[in-house]
C-alpha cells in the first residue's frame, strides 16, 4: 500500500461516515455543517488522484456556495438550536434502497475491473482541463451553458410574478350605496 | 539547502507573517483612524506612542472569562472562529513576496486555489450565527451570507481578468507577467477586485453583518474573550490579504527598481500602502444600507467587471 492508497481510504471513510451523519443527526443545521466536511473530504480525494483544478472547484463551487445556499436557506425558514426529532422519517426503506444501490454499484465494479490494473493519469492542471474542455468537448460544454442559462432565466421568470402578467382590466366604478 | 531546511524556513516565515503582519496593520489603524479624526490614539502602552497597545490588548483578552450563551450549540459555537482564521492563513501560504521563488507555496493554480478558499470564510460567518442563539447574530450572519455569496462574483470575475491578461493561474507567473501600462488595461477589474475584497473581509462601510448602531456587533455579538480575539485577527489577517492579493495582481507585486534585490520590500510598501487606503476607507465613508450594497454588486461590479473581461480579450488578441 502506498501513501496515496492510505490517504484515498482515510479520506473515503471521513467522506462516508460524514455522509452518514449528514442523514442521521437530528440536528438541521449540523446535518449542513456535516456536507461541508463530506464535500471537502471528496475535493481532498480528487487532489490525492491529482485532479487539483477539479478538487478547487469542488471547494468553491460546493462548500463555498451549495452548501452555504442549503444552510442559508434553512435558518430563513427553521433552524433550532438542539434536535428535531419530530423531522425524521421511518429509516427502513430508504435503507433498502441506498444499501440495495451501494451494493448492487459495488458488485458491478468489482466484477468489472477486478483484476485490472490502471496506470494512474496525468495530473489534471488547469492547462490540460482548458485544453479538453475547449477542443474536444467543446460542444457539450456550450450545449451545457445553454442548458444552465435557461435554467437561470427560469428562475428569475418564476420568482417574478410581475413579468409577463396582463395588464389588470380597470376597476369597476364603485357604486355609490 | 536540504529539503527538511528549506520546509521549517518556510513554515516559521509564513507563522511570523500571520502574527506580526496582522499587529503592524491593527496599530496602524488605530493610530491613522486617532490622527485623522483630530485624536492622538494610544500613547501610554509601551511608553513610545503606544506601540504596545495590541500586545496589552492580547493579555486582556486571555484573562477574560469564556462564556457560552444559555441554549448556544457550543462545539459549533467553539469550532466558528478557529473556522473564520483558517482559510487566511492557506491565502498567506501563496501569496509571493519576491522573484526566484520567494513565496511560502508555489502553485501552478494558486489563484483559483485562494479563491476557493476565501470563499469558504461564509461558512464560519454563518456557524457563529446560527450557534450563538441570539436574533441579532442571527441576522447578521444571513446579511454577512447574503453579501458574501453576491461579491463573490465580481472578486472571481475581475481575478479571471488578470489571469486571462497573464495567460496563467499561477500568482507568481502573473508579477512576471505584469507590466507597467497594465495598470491602465487592468484598472477596472482591480477597482472592482479591491471594492468586492473589502466586502468579502467585512471592512466598512462594507460592515452590515456587524452593523453595531443596528444589530449589537452581528455575528459576533455573543463572543467574549479569546474567542473575539481570533475574529478580531481574522479581520486585520482579512486586510492583509486583500491587500496582498490586490498588490499582486493589478499592482505588480515586486516591481520596481531593483526588483531582484528589493522585491520583498516593494511587495510590502504596496501591501501597506493598499492597506492604509482600506483603514482611510473605513474612516471616510458611512456605511452602505443593506439595498445598496446588493445595488452596488449586482448593478455596477458586476457588469463593469464583465466588461473588464470583454476589455481584456479584445486587447489580448490585438497583441
Amino acid at each position: 500500500m502506498t501513501i496515496a492508497d492510505v490517504l484515498l481510504l482515510a479520506l473515503g471513510a471521513v467522506a462516508v461516515g460524514a455522509g452518514a451523519l449528514v442523514v442521521t443527526s437530528t440536528h438541521l443545521v449540523r446535518s449542513g455543517l456535516y456536507l461541508v466536511i463530506s464535500l471537502g473530504a471528496i475535493a481532498g480525494l480528487y487532489l490525492v488522484l491529482g485532479a487539483e483544478l477539479v478538487a478547487w472547484v469542488q471547494i468553491l463551487v460546493y462548500v463555498g456556495a451549495v452548501v452555504v445556499l442549503l444552510l442559508f436557506a434553512v435558518m430563513l425558514t427553521r433552524a433550532p438550536i438542539g434536535p428535531s426529532p419530530d423531522l425524521d422519517r421511518p429509516i427502513g426503506p430508504s435503507a433498502l434502497i441506498g444499501a440495495g444501490v451501494g451494493l448492487g454499484l459495488a458488485a458491478l465494479f468489482a466484477d468489472a475491473f477486478r483484476w485490472i490494473e490502471f496506470p494512474r493519469g496525468d495530473p489534471g492542471t488547469a492547462e490540460r482541463v482548458g485544453e479538453q474542455i475547449f477542443g474536444t468537448w467543446v460542444l457539450p460544454f456550450e450545449v451545457l451553458s445553454i442548458l444552465l442559462l435557461s435554467a437561470l432565466v427560469g428562475a428569475i421568470v418564476l420568482s417574478r410574478p410581475d413579468i409577463g402578467r396582463q395588464p389588470a382590466p380597470p376597476a369597476e366604478e364603485e357604486v355609490p350605496v | 539547502m536540504p529539503l527538511w531546511l528549506d520546509l521549517l524556513v518556510r513554515v516559521v516565515a509564513v507563522m511570523v507573517a500571520f502574527l506580526v503582519l496582522p499587529l503592524v496593520v491593527g496599530q496602524a489603524e488605530h493610530k491613522v483612524m486617532a490622527h485623522m479624526q483630530g485624536r492622538v490614539g494610544p500613547m501610554y502602552a509601551g511608553a513610545f506612542h503606544g506601540w504596545a497597545q495590541l500586545v496589552a490588548d492580547g493579555v486582556k483578552f486571555v484573562q477574560k472569562e469564556d462564556v457560552h450563551p444559555d441554549g448556544s450549540d457550543r462545539t459549533v459555537f467553539r469550532l466558528a472562529p478557529i473556522v473564520a482564521l483558517f482559510p487566511y492563513l492557506i491565502v498567506i501560504l501563496t501569496i509571493p513576496l519576491g522573484p526566484n521563488g520567494l513565496v511560502a507555496q508555489r502553485l501552478d493554480i494558486g489563484l483559483f486555489l485562494v479563491l476557493a478558499i476565501l470563499g469558504f470564510g461564509v461558512v464560519a460567518v454563518l456557524m457563529s450565527a446560527w450557534a450563538s442563539a441570539n436574533k441579532y447574530s442571527l441576522l447578521g450572519g444571513l446579511r454577512g451570507a447574503a453579501q458574501l455569496l453576491g461579491y463573490e462574483l465580481p472578486l472571481v470575475l475581475a481575478a479571471a481578468s488578470v489571469a486571462m491578461a497573464a495567460g496563467t493561474l499561477s500568482l507568481p507567473g502573473i508579477v512576471e507577467a505584469w507590466k507597467p501600462w497594465w495598470l491602465i488595461w487592468q484598472a477596472p477589474a482591480g477597482l472592482v477586485f479591491f471594492i468586492a475584497g473589502l466586502a468579502e473581509i467585512r471592512r466598512p462601510p462594507f460592515d452590515m453583518p456587524i452593523a453595531d448602531s443596528e444589530l449589537v456587533f452581528g455575528y459576533m455579538t455573543e463572543y467574549t474573550g479569546l474567542r473575539f480575539a481570533f475574529f478580531l485577527l481574522a479581520e486585520y489577517v482579512g486586510i492583509i490579504v486583500i491587500a496582498g492579493l490586490t498588490t499582486v495582481l493589478f499592482l505588480g507585486g515586486w516591481h520596481g527598481p531593483f526588483a531582484d534585490q528589493l522585491g520583498w520590500l516593494w511587495t510590502l510598501l504596496k501591501v501597506f500602502a493598499v492597506s492604509f487606503v482600506i483603514i482611510w476607507f473605513r474612516v471616510t465613508y458611512p456605511r452602505l444600507r443593506e439595498d445598496q450594497l446588493q445595488r452596488l454588486c449586482w448593478l455596477i461590479l458586476v457588469p463593469v467587471s464583465l466588461a473588464q473581461l470583454v476589455l481584456t480579450v479584445a486587447v489580448k488578441s490585438l497583441l
